[in-house]
């Protein structure tokens, strides 16, 4: 493989990790306390608002139900307000961000939902305020699940980030399709998945092992 | 402290106030004033009136047993006593203060002199024992070095000092139970309610928890309510107990009154699955309705308080002129009474019975005859 097309790998690699290093953050930062609230705000809950419960909940189900290809498209315009273009790798995170958000914010959900009732309840009794109990007690109670969504929500990502070559979006993904489908160069379409592959082992190792750290559940760490 | 220990110090502890005070008695710690507690009803679910008219007061610095059924309100009423829950009608004072009527900021002030522990110990599992002990008191907002010295004190207190670093994961059943009171304890409550908290554990560690709480009630001082369906729990800690049933106070007073003399259906239950009178099924299987030619007739003689059950085959012994059998007996005792029962075999045929009937009735003994034995 001549040194050209190695730099389009580096090149793409780079694209894609900066692209989906941005959106996970971002959308963690809007999908962790949306989990949060949507984990709490059930009839008799922590931040009991059923009525706001169901419209978050149909609107996250909205966004998740559609497909990452036409959310790229149809939010075009909302891209340019946001990033100023609708094309390139920056621009690209817009879409990603609104598909991981919903996202990351049911996983979260899952895993809040999992630390058991009686710890809010013994929280309580010893007149913890709402926000205490989600800082001292969900949160860090719900952590190993949090870390494992988390990383779920990145290499969920990874695989996102294949598709944002329709708005210019550069990456792993295009790279796959322009010249590994289209220019019909089978040994960079081989190339770009087993960088994929590798990076998606990197993430879910590395995810794994700092779930393993912070679960203090286990006897046998 | 051993278990000889404990059962002197119930013996020796001066007669508290009786339960049944007057509402506006200065030296109760907690007053339910016509409490009512009813859960609306739900989708398909009908209300539940989970308490009805409940009336009563815990007396400062005692041991209370509130004992009950499961699904007999026992959850609801410790949930009114820490404001977890808002009664549907009437009043809870705890130390003064009518907690049903605070809200936020003010109810959660409160909610810190009252501790609790748990059924299943309810600890964090992402904190060490020592951080579980600090919990409380970062929620109160004390600063770091003082919460420092309080965790030692308490993890010391409850005998885990060694124990600082692990993770409840780590521990054992006792010992996280240990970490609970530790925790319960560590704002300095007034109150300790305890929520079936032996429940989850064997017998051994249920009497060094249970001596541990009647440690910390006598030199802290601390009120306890001991919420439970363990008659031998209420026996082994409570001087004062109160029964409940479908949502009612059906029985109160001092552990030795309400145990020695029973008068609601639940007390008698509670205490035969306790001191476990029930008849030997070897001595069921040969009795039978029928007066057996030369046999004995069977009675069960309840034996309450020291006086009556201890001389009863003797007296009766005298008073028939026959040797009266002991078939079966099962006496123990609660709040330093004698209570318990006595399988008495009378030979003598139906007059001796009889006489003997008379002369137990006479002597205010509860009798009963199961039938008879070759």
């Amino acid at each position: 493989m001549s040194r050209e097309l190695i730099n389009l790998i580096v090149q793409a690699t780079g694209e894609s990790l900066f692209m989906v290093t941005v959106a996970a953050l971002v959308a963690t930062v809007l999908g962790l306390p949306l989990g949060i609230f949507l984990a709490t705000s059930r009839k008799g809950e922590l931040f009991a608002a059923p009525p706001a419960n169901g419209i978050l909940g149909v609107i996250v189900n909205a966004a998740r139900s559609t497909p990452f290809i036409i959310l790229v498209v149809a939010i075009i315009p909302f891209t340019r307000l946001i990033a100023g273009t609708s094309i390139g790798s920056g621009a690209a995170i817009v879409p990603l961000t609104i598909a991981a958000t919903p996202f990351i914010a049911r996983l979260v959900e899952a895993a809040i939902r999992e630390v058991d009732a009686g710890l809010i309840e013994t929280a309580s009794s010893f007149g913890a305020s709402p926000l205490q109990i989600v800082f001292k007690v969900l949160i860090p109670e719900a952590l190993p699940g949090l870390v494992l969504a988390l990383t779920l929500a990145v290499v969920s990502l990874l695989g996102y980030s294949a598709m944002v070559g329709a708005v210019g979006g550069g990456g792993l993904g295009d790279l796959g399709i322009r010249y590994g489908y289209q220019r019909f160069m089978p040994e960079m379409m081989l190339a770009v998945v087993v960088v994929l592959i590798a990076l998606v082992q990197t993430v879910q190792t590395a995810g794994d092992y700092l779930a393993r750290r912070v679960n203090r559940r286990l006897r046998n760490r | 402290m051993n278990v000889h220990q404990s059962l002197t110090t119930v013996q020796t502890f001066a007669p508290l106030p009786s339960i049944s005070l007057p509402s506006g008695a200065s030296d109760a710690m907690i007053r339910f004033e016509g409490v009512s507690k009813v859960y609306p009803a739900y989708r398909d679910k009908p209300s539940v009136h989970a308490l009805q008219a409940i009336d009563f007061a815990i007396p400062r610095g005692s041991i209370t047993g509130v004992i009950g059924r499961s699904g007999a309100g026992k959850s609801s009423l410790v949930r009114l006593i820490n404001g977890l829950e808002k009664p549907s009608s009437g009043r809870v004072v705890v130390d003064g203060r009518e907690i049903s009527a605070l809200a936020g900021r003010e109810l959660r002030l409160t909610q810190r002199s009252i501790g609790m522990i748990f059924q299943h110990f309810n600890l964090l599992s992402s904190r060490t024992a020592a951080d579980n002990i600090a919990l409380p008191l970062e929620i109160a907002g004390w600063s770091r070095a003082d919460i420092a010295v309080r965790v030692e004190e308490l993890l010391a207190l409850v005998g885990i000092a060694d124990k600082h670093d692990r993770y409840p994961s780590e521990l054992s059943g006792g010992q996280k139970q240990r970490i609970g009171i530790a925790r319960a304890l560590a704002t300095r409550p007034n109150v300790l309610l305890s929520d079936e908290a032996t429940s989850a554990l064997d017998p051994q560690t249920t009497r060094a928890i249970l001596d541990l709480l009647a440690n910390i009630n006598r030199e802290l001082g601390v009120t306890i309510v001991l919420i439970t369906h363990e008659m031998s729990v209420v026996r082994q800690l409570a001087k004062e107990v109160a029964v409940i049933d479908g949502g009612h106070v059906v029985e109160r007073g001092h552990v030795a009154d309400i145990f020695t003399h029973p008068r609601h259906p639940v007390t008698q239950a509670f205490l035969s699955e306790a001191i476990g009178d029930s008849v030997p099924v070897s001595l069921t299987s040969r009795i039978s309705p029928q007066p057996v030619a030369g046999g004995k007739a069977v009675l069960r003689v309840q034996v309450r308080g020291t006086e009556a059950g201890d001389t009863v085959v003797a007296r009766l012994s005298r008073e028939l002129s026959h040797d009266v059998a002991l078939l079966s007996a099962r006496i123990d005792e609660i709040g330093g009474q004698h209570v318990g029962s006595v399988i008495l075999g009378i030979p003598g045929g139906e007059a001796a019975a009889g006489q003997a009937l008379v002369y137990l009735s006479q002597h205010e003994i509860p009798v009963e005859r199961l039938g008879y034995v070759a």
